[in-house]
C-alpha cells in the first residue's frame, strides 16, 4: 500500500502554520504538505502520498542506478514480444515510430 | 440521518409499491435500493437495464439492442435514429465545458454513432430553487453555441423547478432525432474476428477534467473536457470504408465500450496497452488517483471497429478531421469466446472486465 | 512522467526477466508485502513470466483488507450518526462489514465523504463546526505521518470537532508473524518501498539476521520489482541473508526523521487485530493519551454487537500469510468474486484475491 507519485516542487507557501508546496506531476498540479521534506526547495523532486511529501527523490542515486540498468549486457539482444495484432507504426499517431 | 416513522399516507403508498412489485416480472427484494454504481455505465447499470427495465417494459427488440440510439423505421422506409440522455454532471461547470454543451454534444454523438445525420433536439430542464439565473443563462448560451457548431436545431423543451436541496443546481435531459442515410449500417453486433479497433483521440480527458473540480479530489490540471460533436468525423470515417460499429466511450470508458461490443457480437477483443493514446496530464492524474485511463469517461472520443482491409483509409479519414487528429489503432477483434483483454509490454495479457460500479480512487 | 515512465521501459524489463531466469537454479518462494506491489506484479503478469524461476506469494500488504470487521462496523455506525461526518479514502468504501459497507451506508443516508488527504478531512471539520468529522485512519507506516499531522493541526488550530478512527498497522511485526508461523514457505521478501521511505530499513536487519532471510527494499514500477527480485534471487543463490535497497531514489536507511518524530508525538504502538490473521502484538498504532480528545473510539463508544464471523469457506488467513494462493481457494471466482466477496482480500483492488480475479487467474490445485 502506498500510492506515492513523484512530482516537482514549483512553489512553496505557508498555510495555517505548516509548510506547503505546489507540486507539478507532469501537467497536473496539486498542493502538498512539505513538513516531512524540510530540505526541499523549488525544483526539488519529491514523492507524494495522500497529499504529503514522504521523501525527496535522490536524483543522483536515481541516475546512477538507472545507468547501470541501461548498461546491462543482454539489453541489445532483447526481442520484444511480437504483437500478433501487428500494430503497424503508421497506425500510431505521428506516423512511424 | 435516521428517517422519521412513515405517516399513514406514506404507508398507503408503500402498499401500492409493494403491490406493483409483486406484479413485476423481475423478483425484487424489499430493501433493494438504487446505488450510485447503477449510474456508472458498468455492470450494475447493464444489469439494471437488462434485468429490470427491459423485461418490465415488455422486452422491445430495439430496446434490448441497447445501442447508443434506437433505430425506428418510418412507414416510408426512412430510418429515424432516436436517443435520450440525462445529464447530472457535478460540478455543472468544469474545465473546458459545462453541462449544457455536454448535453447537446452527448445527444448529437449518440445519433452520430448510429450513422445518423442529427435533425433536432429537445431539452428538458430540472432546476433547483435558488439557482442563480446567471448560471442558467450561461448554460443556455452554451447550448445555443453547441447546437450551432453541431448544426442541429433545438426545437422544443420543458422546464421544472424542484425545491432547494434537490437537483444539485440543475439537471438536463436531451432527446434527439436524426435520419440514417440509406446504405449506412452500423451496429454493435457487426464486429468480426480480424477487425481492427480504433479510437479517434486520447482517452480519459473528460473524466479527469470533471474530477479536477470536485471537492475532495481537487487539483489544477492542464486538462480540458474533450466534449465535441463527432458527426462530421463519423461521416468522414463511414465514407472511407466499412466501419462495423461506433460507440462514444462515455461512462465506463474504452474498456466498458469494448465489453459491450464484444458481448453484442460474440467475439473477443485485445487492446495493446501502450498504443492507447492518453494526454500526459491525464496520465499523471490517473497515476495520482490510482485510476486506469481505460475506464475513465470521455465525451469526444469514438471507438470504431473497422474491417481490416479498410483500416488505413478510415484512419486517414479520421486524422484528416480536426477532431480525429490523434486517431490510433489500439487493438484487434479475435475469435470467441467473448472476452476483452489488454496486452502488456512484457507480452502478458490481463482481462479488461466490466467494472461493477465506478472506479474509486485508491491509496494503495 | 519523470521517475515513472523510465521504470516501465519494456526492454529493460525483459532483460531483467532474462537475468532472473538465468540466475535462479531453482524456484525460490518470494513474498511482497505491499498491496501496491501486488497490483503491479499481477497486472503486468510478472509472476507469469517468472514462472519456474520464482514463485511469488503475496503478503498481507493491503491495510484496507486487514482492517478488522469491528472497526468497519464502527465506521458505518459513525457514518449513520447524524452528529457525525465520516471521511475516508476511496478504497475503504466497498469493504464489507458485518452486514453492509460504507457505500451502502451512504445510500441509506449516512454522511460518507471520500477524501484524497487527511488534511482535506480536517478542512471538512472546519467547514462543519456543528458536527464531528471522523477520519477513518487506515494504512501502514506510510500514511501514519499524514494522519498524525492532521491531528496535530487540529490540536494546534483548536479544531475540536475532528477525530481519527485509527486502524493503522505496522509491517515488520507482520513479516515476523509470517516467518514464525508453522509451514512458512517464504524464503525472501520484497520490503515495501514507501513504508521504508518513512521507517527506513534498520528494523529489518535483525529480522534478516535472526530468521536468515534476505529482504530487499523495493519500489513499485515493473523495473523496480524486477530489479528487487533479481537482487533477492542473487542473494538466495549465494546463501546470503541481508537487507539491501533497490529503491535508492526514495529510501534511506534511517528513513524520514521529520515524519517519524511527528508520528511518535501523536501515536504509540499497540496490539492490533488483522482481519483474517488475528491479533499480532505490537503491530498497530493508537493515539497517545494527550490526543484522546481526537480519538473517535472514545467520542463514539462502540455499542454495537459482536461482529459477524467470517465465512467458513474463506481462506484469507492462508492467503495473507502466503501459505496459499487465491487461486487455490475452492470459492475463488465462484461464490467469491469482487462483486460478492467472502473475505477481505477479494474486496480492495490491492487485495491478492481481487488482484488475481481481475487478472483472470483461474483456480488451480494447492501446492503439495
Amino acid at each position: 500500500m502506498c500510492l506515492g507519485v513523484p512530482g516537482k516542487v514549483i512553489d512553496t507557501f505557508d498555510e495555517d502554520g505548516i509548510r506547503m508546496g505546489t507540486i507539478d506531476f507532469g501537467g497536473i498540479r496539486r498542493k502538498a504538505c512539505l513538513e516531512y521534506a524540510p530540505e526541499v526547495d523549488l525544483g526539488s523532486w519529491v514523492v507524494i502520498h495522500v497529499g504529503f511529501a514522504i521523501s525527496t527523490v535522490n536524483e543522483q542515486e536515481a541516475a546512477r542506478s538507472y545507468a547501470l540498468l541501461e548498461e546491462m549486457d543482454n539489453l541489445e539482444y532483447i526481442d520484444l514480444p511480437q504483437d500478433p495484432d501487428g500494430v503497424r507504426p503508421e497506425h500510431l499517431p505521428g506516423g512511424a515510430v | 440521518m435516521t428517517p422519521d416513522p412513515p405517516t399513514a399516507s406514506e404507508e398507503a403508498i408503500e402498499r401500492e409499491v409493494r403491490a406493483f412489485a409483486m406484479r413485476c416480472p423481475v423478483p425484487l427484494e424489499p430493501g433493494d435500493t438504487v446505488l450510485l454504481g447503477h449510474g456508472s455505465g458498468g455492470a450494475l447499470t447493464q444489469a439494471l437495464i437488462r434485468d429490470l427495465f427491459v423485461p418490465t417494459l415488455g422486452g422491445d427488440p430495439e430496446l434490448s439492442r441497447m445501442g447508443d440510439a434506437a433505430v425506428v423505421p418510418l412507414p416510408d422506409g426512412t430510418r429515424l435514429a432516436f436517443t435520450t440522455d440525462g445529464f447530472v454532471v457535478q460540478p455543472a461547470f468544469f474545465p473546458g465545458s459545462n453541462i449544457g454543451e455536454l448535453a447537446v454534444n452527448g445527444t448529437v454523438n449518440d445519433l452520430a454513432m448510429m450513422g445518423a445525420e442529427p435533425l433536432a433536439l429537445s431539452a428538458a430542464l430540472i432546476l433547483e430553487e435558488g439557482l442563480p439565473l446567471e448560471r442558467l443563462a450561461g448554460v443556455m448560451a452554451s447550448m445555443a453555441e453547441a447546437c450551432e457548431r453541431a448544426d442541429v436545431r433545438l426545437v422544443t423543451g420543458d422546464t421544472k423547478v424542484v425545491e432547494r436541496g434537490a437537483a444539485d443546481g440543475l439537471y438536463v435531459t436531451t432527446s434527439g432525432i436524426g435520419v440514417i442515410p440509406n446504405g449506412v449500417e452500423v451496429g454493435p453486433e457487426r464486429c468480426r474476428p480480424g477487425d481492427r479497433i480504433l479510437v479517434t483521440g486520447p482517452v480519459g480527458s473528460h473524466g479527469v477534467a470533471v474530477m479536477s473540480r470536485r471537492a475532495g479530489i481537487d487539483f489544477e490540471a492542464d486538462v480540458r473536457s474533450d466534449t465535441v460533436p463527432l458527426t462530421g468525423l463519423v461521416h468522414a470515417m463511414l465514407a472511407a470504408g466499412d466501419v462495423r460499429c461506433l460507440r462514444d466511450a462515455t461512462r465506463g470508458g474504452l474498456a466498458s465500450v469494448l465489453n459491450e461490443l464484444a458481448q453484442a457480437s460474440g467475439v473477443s477483443m485485445t487492446v495493446v496497452e501502450r498504443d492507447v493514446p492518453v494526454l500526459p496530464a491525464v496520465k499523471a492524474a490517473c497515476e495520482m488517483l490510482g485510476l486506469d485511463p481505460l475506464y475513465v469517461a470521455n465525451e469526444g472520443v469514438a471507438v470504431a471497429v473497422v474491417a481490416p482491409e479498410d483500416t488505413d483509409a478510415v484512419l486517414a479519414a479520421a486524422r484528416a478531421h480536426r477532431f480525429g487528429a490523434q486517431a490510433t489503432v489500439v487493438g484487434e477483434v479475435g475469435d470467441p469466446p467473448v472476452a476483452v483483454r489488454a496486452r502488456s509490454g512484457l507480452g502478458t495479457t490481463r482481462p479488461l472486465i466490466m467494472l461493477a460500479g465506478d472506479q474509486l480512487p485508491r491509496i494503495c | 512522467m519523470k521517475y515513472v515512465d523510465e521504470y516501465r521501459d519494456d526492454r529493460i524489463a525483459m532483460a531483467l526477466v532474462e537475468r532472473i531466469r538465468a540466475t535462479a537454479t531453482r524456484p525460490w518462494t518470494i513474498m511482497e508485502v505491499c498491496g501496491g506491489q501486488t497490483h503491479t506484479l499481477i497486472r503486468q503478469g510478472i509472476d507469469q513470466v517468472l514462472d519456474g524461476a520464482v514463485e511469488l506469494v503475496h503478503g498481507p500488504g493491503c491495510p484496507v483488507c486487514v482492517t478488522p470487521l469491528a472497526l468497519i462496523d464502527e465506521a458505518i455506525a459513525i457514518a449513520k450518526n447524524p452528529r457525525a461526518i465520516l471521511c475516508s479514502f476511496g478504497d475503504m468504501l466497498r469493504v464489507p462489514g458485518s452486514s453492509e459497507d460504507l457505500f451502502m451506508a451512504r445510500a441509506a443516508g449516512g454522511d460518507v465523504r471520500v477524501v484524497y488527504s487527511p488534511l482535506d478531512a480536517l478542512e471538512v471539520a472546519r467547514r462543519n463546526p456543528e458536527r464531528t468529522v471522523v477520519f477513518f485512519a487506515v494504512g501502514f507506516e506510510t500514511t501514519a505521518p499524514a494522519n498524525a499531522m492532521a491531528v496535530l493541526q487540529a490540536s494546534r488550530l483548536g479544531v475540536t470537532n475532528f477525530a481519527l478512527l485509527v486502524a493503522h498497522v505496522l509491517v515488520p511485526p507482520a513479516i515476523m508473524a509470517i516467518l514464525m508461523s508453522p509451514g512458512n514457505r517464504v524464503q525472501g521478501f520484497l520490503a515495501p518501498g514507501h513504508v521504508c521511505a518513512i521507517q527506513g530499513w534498520r528494523e529489518y536487519e535483525p529480522i534478516a539476521h535472526d530468521f536468515g532471510v534476505p529482504l530487499v527494499v523495493t519500489g513499485f514500477e515493473p523495473i523496480d520489482l524486477l530489479e528487487g527480485i533479481e537482487m533477492l534471487v542473487t542473494q538466495l543463490e549465494q546463501g546470503h541473508a541481508e537487507v539491501e535497497n533497490q529503491y535508492v531514489r526514495a529510501v534511506e536507511r534511517d528513513g524520514n526523521p521529520a515524519a517519524l518524530a511527528v508520528v511518535n508525538q501523536v501515536f504509540e504502538v499497540a496490539d492490533r487485530a488483522w482481519r483474517g490473521i488475528g491479533v499480532i502484538p505490537a503491530s498497530g498504532l493508537k493515539l497517545r493519551e494527550a490526543f484522546a480528545a481526537h480519538d473517535a473510539e472514545r467520542l463514539f463508544p462502540w455499542a454495537g454487537g459482536i461482529p459477524a464471523s467470517e465465512s467458513e469457506v474463506c481462506i484469507a488467513g492462508e492467503v495473507l500469510r502466503g501459505r496459499a494462493k487465491p487461486s487455490n481457494c475452492p470459492a475463488f471466482g465462484v461464490e467469491c468474486t469482487p462483486a460478492t466477496p467472502l473475505g477481505a482480500p477479494m474486496v480492495s483492488a490491492e487485495g491478492a484475491c481481487a488482484a488475481y480475479f481481475l487478472a483472470g487467474r483461474t483456480k488451480e490445485a494447492s501446492p503439495a
